[in-house]
């Protein structure tokens, strides 16, 4: 309808954009609280030490793996798509 | 060897010297946010960004065609045209490069073809319609829409992690930058370097060396590949500078959502055919930041110079390309050329002398924003950018 802008691609790019541009990040910050629970009382050190090493297989670090899976399967798909681009 | 074979080689080298001042000038786009957090010592990363560019150069060519056709007629255009197309966009980088200004380098050479076909066959030559749409458009919108998509990210981010403590999150919002900086190199050597392929393959065409509407051969893919590598390693320091210290100052949890935005932005761009200026994302995805965590500040007045010197890219370069256009042809034939490759060389050398003097690199890179590049007085490169 307009030769001037593909709107078409256009709001495809807007909505896709946010949820691969502002979800994914959101999604690796909902993993990265679920690896640190409410840790607000805790000493930084102490706090390091679960970041790092000591996790139990808590439901948080499931959720915290689900998440990052999520986030490494955008970034594959953002790779099939560079080469099998348009 | 003929003189048609030096005037190829000729514009062969200075499509690679593009290419290679692409790469620096870019490197920021990538790297400047992981630099500036410490997520990555800096030549660390524009080494990764270097192979990743590298890497990425191969990956898919589905732009080469589109920079070529669509935007000049193709048949009107010589090796002479390219090459006088190219000194503009070299000199306009390098004049931009040199004050820090993450301008496109698209655009640089988009508009240097433009202003040389122009001079050559007038007019006509250009298709306007495929230039507003493909090209002035888009730099427009994209900006806004990676910022948007940035300033949401950002306020997801602090929100979700508002618990979790400083450091923890900082180091984790560290890998994440990482990650999200390699896509946006790997993303920027499948765009831009195939910008140059497409040049150099147009020159190709217009010698009559290879048939219209013919790929990029594999030598000319190899080449352009390693010159945006090797110019994405030497990286353009006064640019990463400006981009991850001027703008805005930057936590990782921010860089993490500018690089995922810029990512996205460009991705999502390419495959739906649109071909878009990477700086101009990372420039609007890094505001966008800015914007979406509360109490940060932004330094609109160098988000202003830069649009400005954005506005100024495409007529800036046509001029230059131009003006190397009407000097080459009138001097004639390869001769000419050779002339003004020479210059081309000179004024590149004479960037480079005066850059020394405000030396930025990866050991001041990172240095306390004083509001300038360097020790140059920040009044002169507004003056200049907008002169």
């Amino acid at each position: 309808m307009n030769t001037w802008i593909n709107l078409s691609a256009l709001w495809k790019i807007i909505v896709i954009g946010l949820a691969a541009g502002a979800g994914l990040p959101a999604v690796f910050a909902l993993g990265l609280r679920a690896l640190n629970p409410s840790s607000a009382s805790e000493a930084p050190a102490e706090a390091r030490g679960s970041a790092s090493s000591g996790i139990s297989l808590s439901g948080g670090t499931v959720i915290a793996g689900l998440c990052f899976a999520a986030v490494l399967a955008g970034v594959g798909w953002g790779i099939y798509s560079i080469v099998h681009g348009s | 060897m003929t003189g048609n074979d030096i005037l190829l080689t000729l514009v062969v080298i200075t499509a690679l010297g593009f290419d290679f001042t692409n790469g620096f000038h870019d490197t920021g786009n990538a790297m400047a946010t992981s630099i500036a957090t410490g997520a990555l010592p800096p030549r660390i990363a524009v080494a990764i960004s270097g192979v990743l560019n590298l890497v990425g150069a191969f990956l898919s060519f589905s732009v080469a065609a589109t920079i070529a056709s669509g935007l000049v007629e193709t048949k009107l255009v010589t090796p002479t045209v390219v090459f006088a197309g190219l000194c503009g966009g070299i000199l306009w980088n390098l004049f931009t490069w040199f004050f820090g200004i993450p301008s496109s380098s698209s655009h640089a050479l988009i508009g240097g073809v433009v202003g040389s076909t122009i001079a050559a066959a007038g007019g006509h030559g250009v298709q306007w319609h495929g230039l507003v749409s493909k090209v002035i458009i888009p730099a427009v919108m994209s900006p806004v829409i990676a910022g948007c998509v940035a300033a949401i990210g950002t306020y997801l981010v602090y929100r979700i992690t508002r618990n979790v403590i400083e450091g923890v999150r900082n180091r984790g919002f560290r890998i994440g930058q990482i990650g999200s900086a390699s896509m946006v190199s790997l993303a920027h050597g499948t765009n831009d370097a195939q910008k140059t392929m497409g040049i150099i393959t147009l020159a190709l065409i217009a010698n009559g060396s290879l048939t219209s509407g013919s790929k990029a051969p594999a030598w000319v893919i190899v080449s352009c590949a390693l010159a945006i590598s090797l110019g994405t390693y030497i990286g353009g320091w006064r640019v990463i500078r400006a981009l991850g210290k001027g703008l805005v100052e930057i936590e990782s949890p921010q860089g993490m959502a500018a690089e995922s935005s810029s990512a996205a932005v460009i991705l999502l761009s390419s495959y739906f055919g649109y071909s878009l200026s990477t700086t101009h994302v990372a420039t609007g995805s890094i505001l966008g930041t800015g914007v979406g965590k509360a109490g940060a500040e932004v330094r609109w007045n160098v988000a202003g110079r830069m649009a400005t010197a954005w506005v100024f890219t495409l007529p800036m370069a046509g001029i230059v390309g131009a003006l190397a256009y009407y000097a080459a042809h009138g001097i004639g034939g390869t001769g000419g050329v050779a002339v003004i490759f020479v210059v081309l060389v000179a004024a590149a050398t004479v960037f480079y002398l005066r850059s020394r003097q405000t030396k930025v690199d990866a050991n001041n890179v990172n240095a306390e924003w004083t509001g300038g590049i360097g020790v140059a007085p920040e009044e002169r490169a507004t003056a200049g950018a907008s002169a």
